[in-house]
C-alpha cells in the first residue's frame, strides 16, 4: 500500500506538469502573438520553437499518464473521463502551437488598426485557456469551485467572439484586398478557437464533475 | 467417523466462503481496486479471527432453538440446510443460509419431539426482518455524510482513490471478522452440543476450546470456499448486480458489516446491558440481504425512485420459504438417516433435563435484572438481583 500511495503521489505530480505544460503553451502563444505584431522575428521564432518542445513534451506526458492509469487501474469510475479531459487538454494545446506555426508560415498582413484587437483576442483566448486548466485542476482536488471556473471560461469565449467579429467588421469595411481581408480573418478565427476549444473541455468537464457525485 | 459427519458442516461452511464473502470484497476485486490474492488472503484470515474470538454468541441462539444433541443429528440438519441453499439457488429462488439452518433445526424439533422456544423463534424472525432494515438506515447516513464531508475535504482525486482502496480493505477485514464471527454459527452451530473435540491448552498462554477448534474448522472451510470458488462470485457482484461508485461500494460494505457485528458481538452485548440498556441479540443473518438493504439505503439516500418493490418481495418471501423448505427437508432426511441408515439423530433427554430447559427459558426473558443460580440437585434460589448470568 505505501507503494501505490508513493506511485499515486508520483502521478499526481505529473498531471500537474501536465497541466503546467498547457498553461506554458498559452504563454508562450500570447508572448508570439506580440512579437509578430511587433514584428520581431527572432523573438517570434524562439517562442515557436519552444511551443513546439512544449507541445512535443506535454504528448508524451500525457501518453504516460494515460498509460500508468490504465496499467495500474487507477480511479476505475473516473479513469474514461480523467483520459477524456487531457486529450482535450492536448487539443487546446495543439491549437496554440498549430496557430503560431500558421503566423509563422503564412505570415499574414494584420491591419495596424486591428493589430490591438488581435492582442486583446490573444489575450482573451489564453485566459480561457488558463482558467480552463484552473478547472481542470479543481476537477482533481476541489470539486466545488469547478462550476466557477468553467463560468468564467464560457465568459472569456462569448467575449473573444465579440472582438473577432469586431476584427472582422473592421477588416472588411476597410480599403484592401480580398485576400488580405479572408487571411486576417482567418487568422482572427484561428485565434478565437482556442478560446472554443477550452470551452469544449469545460463542458466535459462539467459532465464529469457531476458523474463523480451521483 | 466423526470426521465424515462434520462433512455437512464443512460442505455448508464452503459454500458459505465462495458464495457469502463475495458480498464484502465483490464490488473491490469487480472492479479491479483490490487484487483477488489480496481480498482472498484478507477475508481467510478474518472469518478465521472471527469465528473463533467471537463465533459463539449467535451459536448460543441456534442451540436455544434447538440443541441437536446427537452428531448423525448434527449432519442430518447441516445437510438439509446445505441442500436447500443449493437447491434453491439452482431454482434462482432467495436463500440465506442463516434461514436455511434455522428451519432445519425447527425441522430436528419435530422430528425428535423436542419443543421450539418460540420467544427465540421470534427473536431470531425479528432479527431478519430487522437486518436489511438496519443496513438500509446505517448505508443512508453514512453515504450522506460522506457525500457531504467528500467535496469539502479537498483531497486529490488520485488520493480519494487510494483511500477508497485502504477503507475497502480494512472494513472488508471488518466484514470478514463479523462475517466469521455472525454466520459461523449456520455452519458449525448445530455440532455444539455434539462437539466431538476437547479444550486444548497452550502452555500458558490461551486454551482453544472444544467450541472454538469446531469453529476453526468451520472457518477453514469458508475459507477454502473463498479460495477456491469465490472468485467467479465475486466478479459477478462486482460488475453485474450493482454498479455502485467504489464510495457507495465501501459504504454498502461498511454499513453490511456494522449490521453483521452487532448481531454476532457478545463484547457489545455485555458492554450494553452493562449500561442498563437494552441488548442487541445475537442471532445470525444474512450477509446478502444486509447488502441488499445497504443499497436500498443509498438509493434512497440519493433520492432516488428506483427500488425495485419486487426485490424487496422476493426477499421477505425468503423468510419463510426457506426455513419451511428447510425444515420438510431436515425431517425427511432424518426419517432416512435414523430408519434406513439406523443412525441414532438424538440422545434421550430425561424428564429432570427438559424441566430445567423449561425453567432456563423462562429465566432468560429475566436475566437483564435478577441473577439465578442453577444446581441439578437444588431447587432454583434467587441470590441477588442486579448482576447478570454470565
Amino acid at each position: 500500500m505505501a507503494v501505490l500511495f508513493k506511485k499515486i503521489k508520483n502521478l499526481e505530480a505529473q498531471i500537474d506538469n501536465y497541466l503546467d505544460m498547457v498553461v506554458k503553451g498559452g504563454f508562450l502563444f500570447k508572448q508570439g502573438i506580440k512579437y509578430f505584431l511587433e514584428e520581431q522575428t527572432e523573438e517570434f521564432e524562439s517562442r515557436l520553437v519552444n511551443i513546439d518542445t512544449t507541445e512535443s513534451d506535454a504528448d508524451n506526458l500525457r501518453r504516460r499518464i494515460e498509460r500508468r492509469l490504465y496499467t495500474e487501474t487507477l480511479i476505475p469510475e473516473s479513469r474514461g473521463d480523467v483520459l477524456g479531459i487531457l486529450e482535450s487538454c492536448d487539443k487546446v494545446l495543439n491549437k496554440t502551437a498549430e496557430t503560431l506555426h500558421q503566423f509563422s508560415v503564412e505570415l499574414p498582413f494584420i491591419l495596424p488598426e486591428v493589430k490591438n484587437y488581435y492582442l486583446e483576442l490573444t489575450d482573451i483566448s489564453v485566459l480561457a485557456l488558463e482558467e480552463m486548466v484552473a478547472a481542470v485542476r479543481s476537477y482533481f482536488t476541489d470539486i466545488n469551485h469547478v462550476r466557477d471556473h468553467i463560468n468564467k471560461v464560457q465568459l472569456y469565449e462569448s467575449e473573444s467572439d465579440k472582438i473577432a467579429e469586431k476584427i472582422k467588421r473592421i477588416v472588411f469595411r476597410s480599403n484592401i484586398h480580398l485576400s488580405q481581408k479572408i487571411h486576417m480573418r482567418y487568422f482572427a478565427l484561428h485565434i478565437e478557437s482556442i478560446a472554443d476549444e477550452a470551452e469544449d473541455v469545460c463542458d466535459r468537464l462539467s459532465i464529469a464533475a457531476v458523474k463523480r457525485f451521483i | 467417523m466423526i470426521w465424515f459427519y462434520l462433512l455437512s458442516g464443512i460442505f455448508l461452511g464452503w459454500s458459505l466462503g465462495a458464495n457469502d464473502t463475495a458480498n464484502i470484497f465483490g464490488t473491490a476485486v469487480g472492479t479491479r481496486m483490490i487484487r483477488f490474492r489480496t481480498a482472498a488472503i484478507v477475508t481467510a484470515v478474518f472469518v478465521v479471527l472471527g469465528a473463533v474470538i467471537s463465533g459463539e454468541g449467535a451459536s448460543h441462539t441456534l442451540g436455544k432453538l434447538g440443541a441437536v444433541n446427537a452428531i448423525a443429528g448434527s449432519f442430518t440438519v447441516a445437510l438439509a440446510a446445505a441442500v436447500t441453499v443449493a437447491w434453491m439457488t439452482k431454482l434462482k429462488l432467495p436463500v440465506s443460509t442463516s434461514q436455511a439452518i434455522v428451519g432445519a433445526i425447527i425441522g430436528w424439533n419435530f422430528f425428535t419431539g423436542s419443543p421450539t422456544d418460540i420467544n427465540t423463534l421470534i427473536k431470531i424472525v425479528t432479527t431478519w426482518v430487522l437486518c436489511p432494515l438496519l443496513a438500509a438506515a446505517f448505508a443512508f447516513v453514512i453515504y450522506k455524510i460522506t457525500m457531504a464531508a467528500l467535496p469539502r475535504s479537498r483531497v486529490h482525486l488520485l488520493k480519494q482513490d487510494y483511500y477508497n482502496r485502504v477503507g475497502l480493505l480494512l472494513v472488508g477485514a471488518f466484514g470478514a471478522y463479523s462475517l466469521g464471527a455472525n454466520n459461523i454459527a449456520n455452519v458449525m452451530g448445530v455440532f455444539v452440543p455434539a462437539n466431538p473435540f476437547t479444550d486444548i491448552s497452550f502452555s500458558t498462554l490461551f486454551t482453544l476450546s472444544g467450541t472454538q477448534q469446531l469453529f476453526l474448522l468451520g472457518a477453514i472451510a469458508i475459507s477454502v470456499g473463498v479460495f477456491t470458488y469465490s472468485y467467479r462470485v465475486m466478479l459477478t457482484v462486482g460488475n453485474d448486480l450493482f454498479k455502485l461508485t467504489p464510495v457507495a461500494a465501501l459504504v454498502v460494505v461498511l454499513s453490511q458489516s456494522i449490521v453483521l457485528f452487532l448481531f454476532a458481538s457478545k463484547g457489545l452485548e455485555t458492554w450494553l446491558a452493562s449500561l442498563g440498556l437494552p441488548t442487541i441479540p445475537l442471532v445470525p443473518v444474512s450477509s446478502s440481504q444486509a447488502v441488499i438493504g445497504a443499497i436500498v439505503g443509498i438509493v434512497l439516500a440519493k433520492r432516488g425512485r428506483g427500488v425495485n418493490m419486487k426485490v424487496l418481495g422476493k426477499i421477505s418471501s425468503g423468510w419463510i420459504t426457506t426455513p419451511v423448505i428447510a425444515a420438510v427437508i431436515s425431517f425427511i432426511a432424518l426419517y432416512f438417516a435414523q430408519n434406513v441408515f439406523e443412525q441414532k439423530v438424538v440422545e434421550p433427554i430425561n424428564e429432570t433435563r427438559i424441566e430445567i430447559q423449561h425453567q432456563n427459558t423462562q429465566i432468560d426473558t429475566l436475566k437483564n435484572s435478577i441473577i439465578y443460580e442453577f444446581d441439578l440437585n437444588e431447587d432454583i434460589n434467587i441470590k441477588d438481583s442486579t448482576k447478570m448470568i454470565p
